[in-house]
Order: structure tokens, then sequence, then C-alpha cells
């Protein structure tokens, strides 16, 4: 359940991050790999090492489509329905790996922001990624 | 018997040492009761900690927030040992206090972005991963009573 207030606080953080998207996105991606190795399996396919443009160009996909949302949270059924048939059909990444991406988030978050990544906006935060986690499930069963 | 690298160790023991446990251990806590309030369930005995801004400025929960990290020093102090080391507070944890042990986790979690917010682009994706490794084991030894 988001106020009104945690969603406009929600879209003013994305709103900033998305000029660096691709660092955040890096750096999160990055945060993940290292801390939680079994999720490396979903990225076979690319260069995963610090700074690899793999690691950025896919880093800036995921931050831009979650900023995006992050416009209209009121939405997200709609904004996302691409995204989810996507992860249910073609990606099949198992739906527990969202929450620790999710936590790697917010560590990013609080790392770039400091002080201003409060409790309060870190609450928000948590709400809105996990019910984007929870949507991008919906399709797979 | 948990397996440390020689760079996790450093990394731990460094980390360790930037924490003033005066400070971080408050902000910790708080950020635990604000972010997911059903941990107030274990807190009636403290006065109100029923908004952000009570949670905040309330004297009883910054005095425990330090006294669980001056319990997480236990665990720096005897990184090969975790596991006996707490002991004694599992039992505690699960018989006298009942806390469900997913909360620890959540505290855990907490206290990480604490530090990420303190420490910034220094708490490197490397520095995060065997600190949280670090946590994993104390979350593990803190449940592992529990019957």
């Amino acid at each position: 359940m988001l106020t009104k207030h945690e969603k406009e606080l929600i879209a003013k953080i994305w709103d900033k991050m998305i000029p660096v998207a691709s660092d955040i996105g890096a750096e999160c991606l990055l945060r993940m790999m290292t801390t939680f190795p079994g999720t490396k399996t979903y990225f076979a396919h690319l260069d995963i090492r610090p700074g690899s443009p793999h690691l950025r160009s896919h880093g800036k996909k995921i931050v831009l489509a979650i900023a995006e949302c992050s416009k209209d949270i009121s939405s997200m059924m709609v904004t996302l329905a691409p995204l989810q048939t996507l992860h249910a059909y073609k990606l099949r990444i198992d739906p527990c790996n969202f929450k620790l991406l999710c936590h790697c988030i917010l560590v990013t978050l609080a790392a770039h922001m400091g002080d201003e990544f409060d409790p309060v906006a870190h609450a928000a935060m948590d709400k809105y990624l996990s019910a984007f986690a929870a949507v991008l499930a919906e399709k797979y069963r | 018997m948990v397996d440390w690298t020689f760079e996790e160790r450093k990394h731990i023991i460094e980390t360790w040492g930037k924490i003033n446990v005066k400070v971080v251990g408050p902000l910790a806590l708080r950020r635990c009761l604000i972010v997911y309030p059903w941990t107030q369930r274990y807190f009636g005995t403290f006065g109100d900690v029923n908004s952000a801004a009570a949670i905040m400025g309330n004297k009883k929960v910054a005095k425990h927030g330090i006294t669980v990290l001056n319990g997480l020093e236990r665990a720096v102090q005897n990184m090969d040992d975790i596991k006996n080391t707490y002991a004694e507070l599992s039992v505690l944890h699960s018989e006298k206090l009942h806390v469900d042990p997913d909360n620890f986790r959540l505290l855990g979690d907490c206290l990480t972005i604490v530090l990420a917010s303190q420490m910034g682009r220094a708490f490197t994706p490397d520095i995060q991963a065997a600190w949280q490794k670090f946590l994993t084991v104390v979350v593990s030894a803190l449940g592992r009573q529990y019957h």
C-alpha cells in the first residue's frame, strides 16, 4: 500500500537516476552477482566483469523500466504487461531472484544517496520494488 | 565451520572498524521498525513506536540498537566459531523473547543499507558480499537453537 506522498517520493528518486541509468544499473547487477553468485547463472551469455558494456546496457534497461513505471505506479499492471510476458515465457528467471536484485537496488540507492535515503524513503522504495517484482511474476503460472 | 578467505576476513574486520556502534546501532534498529512495521510487535514495552517520528525519537529503541550491535561485535571477534559464540543468545531469542528468526535477516538487511548510506561508494560490491556472507552466518547461528 503506497500513499500519495510515497509515490511522489519514489518517482522523484527514480527521475534522478535516469541520467545515470547505466552506472546505477550496472552497479545493482554487479552487487547482486557478487553477493548472490547463483544469480550469475542467468548471465552466461554476457560479459559480466565490472565495467563491461554488457553490464551497463543491461543495467540501463532495468533502471529505465523501473523509472518509467514509477511515473504512474497505479498503472503498473498495464505498463508492465510486455515485461510480464517476457519474464514468464522467455527469460523464466526464478522469481526468488527478484528480491535479491531489489535488495541490491536498495543498497545501491543508499550508497549513492547517503542520508537522503532515510528510513521513510527506504520503506517506500522497498514497497514499490516488491510490488514491481510481484507484478513481473504474475504470468508465470 | 565457515571458510573465510583472507580477503573476506579483511573486508569484514575493516568494515566493522568503520562502524560507530553508538550511531549505527540506533540507525539500523529504527530503520527495521519503520521499513518492516510488523517487527514493532517485539517492542510493546518500549513506549511509542507507532510512527516513523516516534521511532526516530524513542530513546529505548536507540539504546537497544546499541545493545544489538555490541552483540554483533562478539561475532566479529570470534569469526571462526560464531555458531557456539551465539548458542546462548539463540536460546534467549527463541525461549524467552520468542522472536521469529526471519527478523534477524530483516535487521541484517537494514544494517547493510545503513552501512551503504554511510560508506557510499566505499561499500564496494566485494565488501558488500563479504559483509553479507558474515551476516548470513550470524543469522544462521542465532536461529540454530530454535526447536
